[in-house]
């Protein structure tokens, strides 16, 4: 018997529709003819017709286009071309992604001056070189149809363009002048750029009384204010992953979305990687209310109401022996994690590590205190660099609020936030907005809360702008634009310092500032080269001073949590986040690593809960696990928090406490001016979800993202798009996992299972799985050989990867409805595997790419040859040799080839030929898609494809080629060693190596020498695949893998 | 004979022509002439002005020392100080030399070395191009086409006459005799013939749909090859220098124009001529360039030309605009070539592809660009690998085919034995 993997219900029970629909690999009518119905074409009456209709008007096409002439196509060169510019070679600029407080180093790839792709930067100490998939994604929304293009100004109902900035500002100091004693505020999402908080500064001291407010659409006040009441201070210190054994997260999504991701990711994955000499793990404990990305990830992972949190933090502390009295906790599973839990904490003193994600305030002075009775300040957490990417407090917001709503404030300044849409009480802020006199939005697009505001001036970019970011105290990191601004946008900062009568620009006040701090030219210089500037060591860890005197108060606060029957967490999602780029049609589609749910968010219920609320049973009950799951329609829940409702579609997913509801924020963009709601809010953000902001609650000093709930079954149905079933593996062998212990005991024991089967297929009395197990010949690949391997215990599903791909490969954009029909055109995808205890079951990540299989089956059945191997192992996809049989894609065992059903990208000869099918067969992203601005993103390198034709990942081979390139002009071979394919680039764990498999110094080379490890997904088919994993090792008790199954089926061989 | 005179000529000039415009830069340092070809020939000549000082004689010229070093080092610091290079620089500016400041003295001496040696080739036949021969072959082949088909036809006829005769003689009796045009074999030939050739056409027009062999499109500007490349031997990578780094050879901005034609203000070569006989005003295409560049070749403080003002306050000189060149080779969107792969590493010369460049006025495409001539290429080709130690240390990877040349089993390995021919080499 073979331990079990799943990925759906259907999957878990075997059910009939399950197997039905994983043996048909493209659910569709082969011929767009109506009415076939079995009857030949001759038969059917309108077939023939149609039959006639199609064949009429491909000849009349074919016979227009090739009467057509060709046209006169022109070549422009330079009137004097910039020294640094050569037509078809890509720069690379450093700079850092901004979005609100995430800053993230990485370095532009700028190809005929169009900024096309973002990659990591190495020379940041802080991310190494990882990126995320919002990063990767921010140069699309660079090019966003929605984005402004001139300063307006508000008259009645309609904003008409101002002419100049300097008309702009003489309106705006005319109009602030007249406001006489009433005070400036500005509203800004957390700043940690040195130079603007000085501009900043001098705004404010120009204008007495006036004040700057930091606010966070998802806010972490509470632990600010904690951290005041703890240490005195009211920042958040950094974390350091790498430093801890022990690692424990109340709630805290710490690779997904929590305070700096990428930078803990790389720092988690230093000990999640398994040395076969002398394995050693860290051990990752989670406890959570729903199932996030990180929880996932964990190694142990406990499930609690969400208003059991302090509970469990004060339980914690207790077992660690801190002076407070824990409620009782009646979960006997969790009540032993938490022992458990607490064992472990304490033998790992000094080497722990508790985080968590709570905005209470006395959660987390009482994870304050946990942290200091496991010795974590000064070591695992580090107060001499502070954390700075989070810094509003939720009391300012609310006392502005009511500032504006008693008519005190004269002027308000916006800038990269957007209360009227994630501020929980909206109708509040924009009533208080509307009886400010002066109100002016710096925000790129006309969001909710700029089409509120009189006064308009768009701020260029991050892509487009000079600034810095200093995340980290100490780390800074330097943005320089990497293109024009597109439009007559002006950066916030320039007119902050024209508004404080400082003549000088931004861009000049902020090299000033920094060749002044840097003492020279060539070092500013450098550091602008380098993109940042950082201490040229890194400062010995430094303790907090720590004082328990709120911990008393606080304790007894965090114990009296209310709740209910059912409560609702919100949380953000790795794509999405707080919203602010909702309308980016890559973030949109990529599924969520948990859920595998795109465009929409939804009401994440457990198995239990669907059972008690909606009488679905999904495990036990074939037929309703069908019901639910084959049609993209899922069951409406009406959700009730504070006497507010959102209707959202129940979605299952084991794992879950049984009395929570999961609800994603940033989703449900909208404007409050119905006709021009499309073009305001983008066509990709439009209709995406419902906005789960109204749930937040206030705590009386903090908001707060749980509380109680009442939830009903509707009886509505609503159609979520989801990628989960479409990659269905039939139970195959193609993960491998064990626990710590036993891989340690016997590292061979790992890998047993794949080693047998290999046996089984070799003939008898021959040893070459590879030469001997085939009737093929074996193929020499005498220069290159390219292979990938990826460490399935790093991955962490996190999808930058899957963005990353995209971008580099101009992959298309389909669109929800394409998606409910299994059309999506990533190349890469991770999938997600559950396997175990159903209430809480472990997960797997495994990214899925094509394998480039050395016997490839694919290639034997393509008709035209349109796809084949190459001498360096590649399995090459020709599109224009493409003739559209899918015949590869049937038999492709990894279901990794794409077919493009439509014309995604406007590439066929006729233009706008999509149009006619959107709001039926596809979306009105597919329009944003093929605007000429957004186009700009495409990579020149690689072919935009059209209908009919499949694609699937190329390993890159653009960037191959170009290295090789490389290579060959130096003559040097070793240079295709410095080679990164997109997702490899991405990866913010490194879990992703990629190189010449013939070369022993390469990256997969040395990755694959981990024999105990290394297998190939599917071996026994003798595919010999060209992508290699490593299996993946868990620091748990539990049996995991195939020890699980002989524990429970001894006799079973 | 004659002809085998013309072969040989032919031979000699593009032998000639190749060593010209030798694009290979990482000469040796005794290779004065070429170091010379690839530095100095886009603005200077040996024996004759042009947009800098003819160089022969520098030796009295020049003030005595390292001045020469200096001068190549950093033109513009020698301007700000030194009295001769201001004066040189009164007499051939406003623009300044470009700076060699990374050439090695040893190629500077061999510059000179080459200068102070040279001697004008005689009146020679290089610029004496046959017309192609290949034509007249098909003109052979057509003309004994045509003869043997009309002496079948004859036979024919005779034949159907005799059998006539023998008819009458022996007394059987036939029907009246069918006139040739009403024959049905003669018609079925016919029908087949003109299938055939028909069908022929139709494919061959097909596969020819976007291909454009001998394109020779009208250019804004009357931009002849052979005056710069040909007569003025500028070398290809002065002007389209990416084509050893980038994918695009690049067409020149108009700034690396003026470059010249900031000195070089008129025609005085030989005849222009248009393909349809009409003659070109050389001075009247400079002066089109000027207006592009928005100079003005009598403005300037000393009214020895300069740009215009910038008055509108667009960043260049009023009236300046790139030029809209019509561009000649297309290759469709799916396919990927990079020169510099092939200029740089496979050492192409740029006829190879784009024909005698150096012999046209206004260009035109020379190869048809088809994937089947790319392929054929590739399968002849010979790769630069490292069997004598003397080739690309990049090939030294592919250890089974240096085995295979050791042991005799190959003898060379061309593009397609490295994987050249493979579809993903050139769609992605």
């Amino acid at each position: 018997m073979n331990k079990k993997y799943w990925q759906s219900f259907g999957e878990l029970t075997q059910s009939d529709n399950h197997q039905q629909a994983s043996q048909n690999e493209f659910q569709e009518e082969l011929l767009p003819l109506a009415d076939l119905d079995g009857k030949g074409i001759l038969d059917a009456a309108t077939p023939r017709r149609d039959f006639l209709k199609y064949l009429g008007f491909s000849t009349a096409a074919a016979a227009i286009a090739a009467s057509c002439q060709t046209p006169v196509k022109k070549s422009v060169p330079y009137l004097n071309r910039p020294d640094d510019v050569t037509p078809g070679i890509a720069n690379y600029y450093a700079s850092t992604y901004i979005n609100a407080g995430d800053a993230i180093s990485v370095v532009v790839k700028q190809r005929d001056g169009r900024p096309i792709k973002i990659e990591g930067n190495e020379l940041s100490s802080v991310t190494k070189g990882g990126t995320s998939a919002q990063a990767q994604a921010s140069v699309l929304d660079l090019y966003d149809p929605t984005r402004l293009r001139h300063p307006l100004q508000k008259s009645g109902s309609e904003f008409k363009e101002v002419s100049s900035f300097d008309a702009f500002d003489k309106m705006v100091a005319d109009a602030v002048a007249a406001q006489g004693a009433k005070s400036i505020v500005l509203l800004t999402a957390t700043i940690h750029s040195p130079s603007t908080l000085q501009v900043i500064s001098e705004f404010l001291a120009k204008y007495p009384g006036s004040r700057h407010v930091q606010y966070d659409a998802v806010s972490y006040s509470g632990m600010l204010q904690a951290n005041e009441l703890s240490y005195g201070k009211r920042v958040i210190p950094s974390y350091q992953f790498n430093k801890a054994k022990t690692i424990v997260s109340l709630g805290a999504d710490f690779l997904g979305t929590w305070l700096s991701p990428t930078e803990f990711s790389m720092q988690y994955a230093e000990n999640r990687k398994v040395k076969s000499t002398k394995p050693e793990l860290s051990r990752h404990i989670h406890f959570e209310s729903m199932m996030s990305m990180t929880g996932s990830n964990a190694d142990d992972r406990f499930t609690h109401k969400p208003s059991q949190t302090g509970a469990v933090a004060l339980a914690l502390l207790a077992k660690l022996g801190g002076a407070v009295t824990a409620p009782s906790i009646a979960d006997k599973k969790l009540a032993a994690g938490i022992e458990k839990t607490a064992a472990l904490l304490n033998a790992s003193k000094g080497a722990a590590l508790v985080v968590c994600g709570s905005n209470d305030v006395n959660i987390q002075v009482v994870v304050n205190a946990i942290n200091e009775a496991i010795g974590a300040n000064g070591t695992t957490i580090n107060w001499a660099a502070t954390t700075n990417s989070r810094k509003g407090i939720d009391s300012e917001m609310q006392q502005l609020v009511a500032d504006m709503n008693a008519g005190s404030v004269g002027t308000l300044l916006v800038y990269a936030v957007n209360p009227a849409y994630s501020y929980n009480d909206s109708k509040k802020f924009i009533d208080g907005l509307n009886k400010v006199p002066v109100s002016v939005s710096f925000n790129g697009t006309m969001d909710e809360t700029t089409e509120q505001c009189k006064y308009i001036l768009p701020s260029n970019h991050w892509l487009e702008s000079w600034g810095d970011a200093e995340p980290k105290t100490g780390y800074v990191s330097l943005i320089q634009p990497t293109i024009n601004p597109l439009f007559k946008t002006r950066a916030f900062e320039t007119s902050l310092l024209k508004w404080a009568a400082n003549a000088t620009d931004y861009e000049t006040y902020f090299k000033n500032y920094w060749s002044a701090k840097l003492g020279s030219v060539a070092a500013w210089d450098k550091a602008l080269q380098d993109g940042v500037i950082e201490p040229a060591t890194s400062a010995a860890s430094a303790a907090g001073a720590y004082n328990a005197g709120a911990l008393a108060a606080a304790a007894s606060k965090a114990a009296s949590s209310k709740s209910g029957a059912y409560e609702v967490v919100l949380y953000e999602k790795i794509s999405i986040g707080n919203g602010s780029q909702a309308n980016n049609p890559w973030l949109q589609e990529v599924p969520d690593p948990v859920s595998k749910v795109t465009w929409d968010n939804y009401a994440m219920i457990s198995t239990g809960f669907a059972k008690a609320v909606l009488g679905l049973d999904v495990v036990n009950n074939q037929r309703q696990a069908d019901k639910y799951e084959v049609t993209p329609e899922k069951p409406v829940l009406k959700i009730t928090v504070n006497g507010k409702s959102i209707e959202l579609p129940a979605l299952i997913i084991p794992g879950l406490n049984n009395e929570t509801v999961a609800i994603a924020l940033g989703y449900g963009r909208s404007s409050a001016n119905k006709d021009q709601a499309l073009e305001w809010t983008g066509r990709a953000a439009f209709g995406a979800g419902k906005n789960a902001y109204p749930f937040v609650g206030f705590d009386g000093a903090n908001f707060s993202y749980t509380s109680v709930a009442s939830v009903e079954k509707t009886g509505d149905v609503y159609a979520l798009a989801q990628t989960q079933v479409h990659g269905s593996s039939e139970n195959r062998p193609i993960v491998f996992e064990t626990n710590l212990a036993s891989y340690t005991a016997n590292p061979a024991s790992l890998l047993a299972h794949a080693t047998e089967e290999r046996e089984m297929v070799t003939p008898h009395g021959k040893t070459d799985f590879v030469k001997d197990a085939t009737i093929y010949p074996d193929h020499a690949k005498p220069g290159i050989k390219w292979g990938m391997s990826i460490d399935l215990n790093t991955c962490t599903g996190c999808m930058a990867c899957v963005v990353a791909c995209t971008a580099e490969n101009n992959v298309s954009v389909v669109g929800k409805i394409q998606v409910q029909r299994a059309h999506e055109m990533h190349w890469l995808r991770i999938d997600r595997y559950f396997t175990g205890d159903i209430e809480n079951p472990d997960v797997i990540y495994q990214p899925m790419l094509c394998q480039h299989c050395d016997n490839a089956p694919c290639e034997n059945v393509c008709p035209v040859a349109a796809t084949n191997h190459s001498s360096e192992g590649l399995n090459q996809m020709t599109y224009n040799r493409c003739i559209g049989t899918r015949y590869c894609a049937n038999n492709c065992p990894y279901k990794v080839r794409r077919f493009n059903w439509l014309d995604y990208n406007g590439s066929d000869s006729f233009a706008d030929n999509q149009e006619a099918l959107i709001g039926t067969d596809t979306n009105e992203v597919i329009r944003q898609m093929n605007d000429d601005l957004t186009r700009m993103v495409l990579n020149p390198d690689v072919t935009v494809r059209a209908r009919g034709v499949i694609e699937k990942c190329s390993f890159c081979v653009q960037r191959l080629q170009e290295s090789k390139l490389e290579a060959k002009k130096a003559q040097d071979p070793s240079l295709v060693r410095n080679v990164k394919v997109a997702c490899s680039q991405a990866c913010p764990s490194g879990c992703i190596s990629f190189g010449n498999v013939n070369d022993p110094k390469s990256d997969v080379s040395i990755a694959r020498k981990d024999a105990t490890r290394n297998f190939y997904v599917l071996e026994t088919l003798h595919v010999l695949p060209n992508v290699s994993y490593l299996a993946k090792v868990k620091n748990t008790d539990r049996q995991l893998g195939h020890q699980e199954e002989e524990a429970h089926a001894p006799a079973a061989h | 004979m004659s002809r085998y005179r013309k072969i040989v000529s032919k031979l000699v000039a593009s032998l000639l022509l190749t060593a010209v415009f030798s694009i290979n830069n990482n000469v040796l340092a005794a290779d004065g002439e070429a170091l010379f070809k690839a530095n100095c020939a886009s603005c200077h000549k040996v024996d004759k002005d042009f947009t800098g000082p003819a160089l022969q004689g520098w030796k009295d010229r020049v003030p005595e020392g390292d001045w020469i070093y200096q001068w190549m080092a950093s033109p513009a610091k020698m301007i700000d100080t030194d009295p001769y290079s201001q004066e040189l620089f009164k007499k051939w500016g406003p623009t300044k030399m470009t700076a060699f400041a990374s050439m090695p003295k040893e190629e500077i001496d061999a510059i000179f070395k080459y200068v102070d040696e040279y001697k004008p080739a005689g009146s020679g036949d290089g610029s004496a191009v046959a017309a192609p021969a290949e034509d007249q072959s098909t003109l052979w082949y057509g003309i004994l086409t045509l003869i043997f088909a009309l002496i079948g036809f004859v036979l024919l006829q005779v034949n159907s006459n005799l059998r006539k005769l023998s008819d009458e003689k022996e007394g059987i009796k036939r029907g009246e005799p069918v006139p040739f045009y009403r024959n049905k074999t003669y018609l079925m030939t016919a029908i087949l013939v003109l299938f055939a050739i028909g069908g022929y056409w139709t494919i061959n027009g097909a596969i020819g749909l976007g291909r454009h062999q001998n394109y020779e499109p009208v250019q804004p500007i009357f931009y002849s090859h052979k005056v710069h490349a040909g007569i003025n031997q500028i070398s290809c990578l002065y002007c389209h220098g990416g084509a050893q780094d980038s994918k695009h050879a690049g067409i020149p901005s108009v700034n690396v124009c003026m470059n010249c034609h900031m000195a070089v203000k008129e025609y005085t070569g030989e005849k222009l001529v248009r393909p349809d006989g009409t003659e070109v005003n050389g001075t009247a295409e400079i002066q089109k360039l000027y207006s592009y560049a928005g100079w003005d070749p009598n403005g300037g403080p000393e009214g020895k030309g300069g740009y215009n003002p910038d008055k509108n306050g667009d960043g260049v000189p009023d009236g300046a605009r790139p030029i809209e060149w019509v561009k000649i080779h297309n290759l469709p969107d799916h396919v990927y070539f990079n020169h510099s792969q092939h200029v740089k590493v496979g050492k192409q010369q740029c006829q190879t592809c784009h024909g005698n460049i150096q012999d046209m006025a206004e260009v035109k495409q020379f190869a048809d660009l088809s994937m089947g001539w790319c392929i054929n290429c590739h399968r002849q080709t010979k790769v630069d690998f490292n069997a004598d130690g003397k080739g690309n240390r990049f090939y030294s990877i592919y250890e089974k085919f240096h085995q295979d040349m050791k042991n005799g089993k190959m003898d060379s390995v061309t593009v397609e034995h490295i994987g050249g021919t493979e579809c993903q080499k050139c769609h992605y």
